[in-house]
């Protein structure tokens, strides 16, 4: 009772990275508030799932394994996780905020009339004292996202209502093995018992999942373009650096907007975050909303023409000029000084 | 909805190949679509007049606009009605009474009618006692097919009032939807765009779809509807502007937007605003950057030349 849950999501048998992290994450939390931190895994054909569960600190992993689980479709897996949390009555409930997490998520809060903060970059545990009504709470989850555009960071928290649910992009928190001989209890969901017919109204007809293509999360190097580049042709030029550092291409949410670069290039809070060992970020002025998601880079190099863009108050290199005059520069430097 | 009819994607359909289709066609009302939509600052565009001198964005300097992806779902909305005559699109939104704005907005562009909800039992209101504000709402407008908003609006990025809007009025949802592919009776086909693909979902009315930005964008505003239109107002508007229009209002009743307070609707006060919101906003902090030692360079040949030579030797690149 009153323990941590992480709703684990599955990719062909395989747990999904946001979802290791959110365990690694739930695993210290569990540690802090001394509960226990349990999985639940939904799909099918998920004999030995908890194997991959248990080394990241989970101690209990509930299984519900049925052929209509998989692929997700929300009204059954609503129908789960909303009645093992009436059971179980957990705490704090981690999702990841992904297609799935915050398509499930917000339908788990309304049923259960509990709190939920979308896209959280941090978690704390911590107290809070209502003044007003007199109360005192202790060891409540501090869901601390940027808001308004990025432009303020508030914490939130859910003083009466539980479970303190939270979710989390893939990312933000760092998955680490907590101990590879970690082991804990698996518990069986029976899936009859859980959902009825009519949870299954929607039902998929066509899917295509592509691997995905662009991959910044894992590139040691990401030239990133903001609104600033000013157009997609202007794009190219960032494209063309990159071929040539061998690095990728990653783009504020501002160009993603404008369409000057693809979705799955957004580095932020509402993209993807990364930790490159060099950021090079052109025309990017720096809202939170990006800086969030990009400033643990080992280096950043700002180029922009405004000298007091925000941004070039975490920069390492700030350069003051046109992209379009220092990236050829930069180019033929590179091309020239080097096999 | 009575009538049979498939979208553009099944164009070897015909109505005419099935009597009861065909008397279906003569009985044909269309759809009842709801559109929620909520008026939001601008903060795409942070611009340095939104900047305060402290670093802090000033947001009264921030313009009020129409939630993009609203602006997405209302075109899905007005797709159905262009091929389903009879369909009835109504926007709904809770916010100040400058929010009327955007009902203005959706009917220029070719809404029939809109609702704002608006009182201060709903001030300082987080998703759930949005959505439940919003449900209730919903339950008095009564009759509906289909629920449809954009996936989330850009100053909470949340993605959750649709969901819980859902959840409140017990029927399916289908979000991060890129296109309504068809309607066929009570069956409804809906593309969804994932992180790494799409997904094509088939459910039954009534369900609410939330529509991603990629989906197309709306149409523009349409001339005749803005003569038509550009004197439609709260009842609260009317009080406050000049006499010369007040009795156009009783021969055009569709220049009336409905406004209606929590006395309107059926509620648990309890459930609304701050007082009904399970989260609170415990801090708030501006950010304002602390800045570190950064090394500045021009666009001289030589500072970057400096520069690659640099990282090439300490490795960062190559």
């Amino acid at each position: 009772m009153n323990n941590i849950f992480v709703y684990c999501e599955t990719d062909n048998g395989t747990i999904a990275d946001v979802s290791l992290e959110l365990l690694t994450k739930g695993r210290k939390l569990a540690n802090q508030l001394n509960c226990k931190l349990e999985a639940l895994v939904i799909g099918h054909k998920l004999k030995g799932i908890e194997s991959q569960l248990f080394p990241f600190g989970a101690d209990v992993v509930h299984v519900a394994d049925d052929p209509r689980l998989d692929p997700y479709t929300t009204l059954p897996h609503t129908s789960i996780t909303v009645k093992l949390f009436q059971e179980e009555k957990p705490q704090i409930a981690l999702m990841g905020a992904s297609v799935i997490g915050r398509d499930l998520g917000p339908r788990v809060s309304s049923a259960l009339q509990s709190g939920l903060t979308a896209d959280c970059t941090s978690l704390e545990i911590g107290g809070h004292e209502d003044k007003r009504a007199g109360k005192v709470y202790e060891n409540l989850l501090y869901q601390i996202r940027p808001a308004f555009g990025g432009n303020i960071v508030a914490t939130i928290i859910n003083p009466d209502n539980k479970p303190q649910m939270a979710t989390v992009r893939e990312g933000v928190m760092k998955k680490e093995i907590y101990s590879p001989t970690h082991k804990g209890e698996l518990k069986q969901i029976d899936v009859k018992k859980y959902v009825d017919d009519a949870d299954f109204i929607v039902k998929i007809i066509e899917r295509h999942i592509e691997e995905s293509k662009v991959n910044i999360k894992n590139s040691s190097i990401i030239v990133s373009g903001g609104y600033g580049v000013g157009s997609k042709d202007n794009f190219d030029l960032l494209f063309q650096l990159a071929d040539v550092l061998g690095a990728e291409v990653g783009a504020s949410r501002a160009a993603v907007d404008a369409g000057f670069a693809s979705h799955d290039r957004q580095v932020g809070q509402t993209g993807v975050t990364v930790r490159p060992k060099l950021y090079i970020a052109c025309g990017i002025s720096g809202q939170i909303q990006h800086t969030a998601g990009m400033e643990e880079s080992a280096m950043i190099i700002s180029i922009n023409n405004d000298p007091n863009a925000p941004i070039n108050k975490i920069a390492d290199f700030i350069i003051t000029g046109d992209l379009n005059t220092v990236i050829p520069k930069m180019i033929k430097y590179y091309k020239q000084n080097t096999k | 909805m009575r009538l049979s009819v498939t979208g553009n994607h099944q164009p070897n359909f015909s109505v005419f190949n099935n009597t009861k289709q065909n008397v279906n066609l003569i009985s044909m009302k269309g759809l009842n679509i709801i559109v929620l939509a909520k008026q939001v600052p601008d903060t795409r565009n942070v611009g340095k007049d939104a900047m305060k001198a402290d670093g802090t964005v000033n947001r009264a300097a921030l313009a009020a606009i129409f939630n993009p992806e609203d602006l997405n779902a209302l075109e899905q909305a007005l797709r159905l009605k262009d091929q389903f005559p009879g369909t009835t699109v109504t926007l709904l939104t809770m916010g100040p009474g400058r929010a009327a704005e955007i009902i203005r907005e959706g009917l220029y562009r070719g809404a029939d009618q809109g609702y704002l909800l608006t009182d201060r039992a709903f001030a300082g209101a987080d998703t759930l006692a949005t959505s439940y504000a919003l449900a209730c709402a919903i339950r008095k407008i009564k009759n509906f097919d289909l629920i449809i908003s954009g996936r989330q609006a850009i100053d909470g990025d949340t993605a959750q009032v649709g969901p819980q809007v859902a959840e409140k009025l017990g029927i399916p949802q289908v979000t991060y939807a890129e296109e309504i592919i068809s309607v066929t009776g009570k069956k409804i086909k809906i593309k969804r765009r994932l992180e790494r693909g799409v997904e094509v979902v088939e459910g039954a009315l009534p369900l609410v779809a939330t529509i991603n930005n990629s989906a197309p964008e709306c149409r523009p505003r349409n001339a005749k509807l803005v003569m038509k239109y550009k004197h439609a107002t709260t009842i609260t508007e009317r009080q406050d502007s000049s006499e010369d229009y007040i009795n156009i209002f009783n021969d055009r009743p569709y220049l009336n937007i409905e406004e209606w307070s929590v006395n309107d609707i059926d509620t648990d006060v309890e459930a609304l605003g701050l007082k009904g919101s399970p989260t609170k906003v415990k801090k708030i902090e501006n950010i304002v950057f602390q800045a570190k030692e950064a090394k500045v360079l021009s666009d001289a040949d030589n500072d970057i030349d400096e520069l690659m030579k640099e990282l090439i030797n300490n490795h960062t690149l190559g």
